[in-house]
């Protein structure tokens, strides 16, 4: 197992060119979360021209809808989803200036390319421990697309979030 | 004729709900530990006491296992004897508006995750109970209700494959296929899984069966001798992938393989692959 890394977005390429396939990393500082159908509607406010809702400059966007936040209690589990599922979204975040992703899972060669070209990488976490990781969230706040419940956005404040680098900038990867 | 009350009925699938969201059964549990305690995979091993770790904490503080709680599928025996007697003033609510009215129910009461939509295809709206269950009705001698449910998360059910093999195939080729089925899942539905197989019946049957095996306890095999031996040397050739835990290399691949068989047609010989994730989450009660 590699050394342990600390990255703190806003991420700069040479953060991302940094870190190699099979490295730790625990995350500390705002990241967004965003999966299906969110990924969706951030396309088309691209391709229409129109503001995101967050900066995707230097970002992190984590692959959740976490279950709902129990009263005086942050958030509820707050585990990964499949990553695969967006593959056809990605590489349009990546070349828009998106450096990180968070989930678990396989990753399509187009996604793979996108990290290399631009300088990005894709970060696994622990699949089925949504009880665990939502005690590295300290703030959570929806900021867009309310009317998708548990597929809003959200912005997320993390400590020392665990991941390891699934796909990392150079065209290496985890598995097999 | 035995009656059980329909408020019962509802109380009984809620608690039912809220308990599988937040507790990870006892033998999934132990399967956990031992693979853990087994690994020879240090990276593996740390993933598994995490997903320990995980379990202590969702039923300690109440956070469910996993932020998906799933799309809920319940089995519902009805003894001959016993029917539902309906709420005074809605003579015609039956057994299965119960069930889902305890599902809602379960949903509000345990912060559990609204994850069914109501048009699959147009205009995926939520529908912000959870509900409708998939339900799987059948009638047994008795008079007793016996309600099982599995609260089956969709990164892994989007990983369960069907075929329809010739009658001729042998038991090589049935095994490399579900083989083949498993390494497609890899990482991305959550090993270590529980293998939930279907052989026989037709189309629907075999898929059903796969469903319904995850019911059964993981160290608990199938009752005919040659496919008891079918679901261990499944697991040995499963876990020789070397996918591991999460898929990141290691021993542990999958907790256990549970195969159901139904008669079938001259002609046909489908298989069904239930593949499910390490959080499996199932209860049951008796009324």
């Amino acid at each position: 197992m590699s050394k342990a890394k600390k990255l703190q977005p806003p991420l700069s390429e040479a953060d991302i060119r940094s870190v190699r396939a099979g490295d730790e990393v625990f995350i500390t500082g705002v990241i967004y979360t965003a999966r299906d159908m969110a990924h969706k509607r951030l396309c088309q406010a691209i391709d229409a021209g129109e503001k995101l809702p967050f900066p995707l400059q230097g970002a992190i966007i984590y692959f959740v809808g976490p279950s709902p936040a129990r009263p005086g209690r942050i958030i509820g589990a707050a585990g990964p989803t499949t990553s695969e599922r967006m593959d056809d979204f990605t590489p349009k975040l990546i070349s828009h200036g998106l450096r990180a992703m968070i989930g678990k899972g396989y990753r399509a060669d187009k996604v793979r390319g996108a990290l290399k070209r631009h300088g990005a990488v894709h970060l696994s976490t622990v699949g089925g421990a949504g009880a665990l990781l939502s005690k590295y969230i300290i703030s959570a706040e929806v900021i867009a697309y309310e009317d998708l419940k548990t597929e809003a956005i959200r912005k997320l404040h993390v400590v020392d979030f665990p991941a390891i680098v699934a796909y990392d900038a150079h065209g290496n990867t985890i598995y097999k | 004729m035995r009656y059980i009350e329909f408020e019962k009925i509802t109380e009984t699938v809620e608690s039912l709900c809220i308990a599988a969201a937040h507790e990870l059964p006892d033998d999934v549990l132990a399967a956990l530990e031992k693979a853990a305690k087994q690994e020879s995979n240090p990276r593996a091993a740390k993933t598994l006491n995490q997903l320990i770790e995980n379990a202590h904490i969702a039923k300690t503080e109440s956070i469910p296992l996993c932020q998906d709680t799933g799309m809920v599928v319940v089995f519902v025996e009805q003894g001959s004897g016993v029917a539902v007697r309906p709420p005074a003033g809605r003579e015609s609510a039956t057994l299965f508006e119960a069930i889902n009215a305890g599902v809602a129910a379960g949903c509000q009461k345990g912060y559990l995750r609204r994850s069914v939509v109501a048009d699959p295809l147009n205009e995926r709206k939520n529908t912000g109970s959870n509900t409708p269950a998939v339900i799987h009705h059948s009638i047994v001698p008795g008079n007793k209700l016996k309600i099982s449910l599995i609260t089956k998360g969709g990164g892994c059910e989007n990983k369960s494959q069907f075929k329809m093999f010739n009658p001729t195939a042998d038991r090589g080729k049935v095994i490399d296929w579900i083989v083949d089925v498993v390494k497609q899942a890899g990482a991305d539905a959550c090993p270590p899984f529980i293998v939930g197989v279907g052989i026989g019946g037709n189309f629907e049957l075999s898929c059903l069966l796969s469903k319904k095996a995850l019911l059964r306890s993981v160290d608990e095999k199938n009752g005919g001798k040659f496919y008891a031996q079918l679901e261990t040397d499944l697991v040995n050739r499963i876990n020789a992938l070397g996918l591991g835990p999460q898929g990141l290399g290691g021993d542990t691949t999958a907790l256990a393989c549970l195969i159901e068989t139904a008669p079938c047609h001259i002609a046909s010989l489908p298989v069904a692959v239930n593949i499910e994730c390490h959080s499996h989450r199932h209860k049951s009660a008796v009324i």
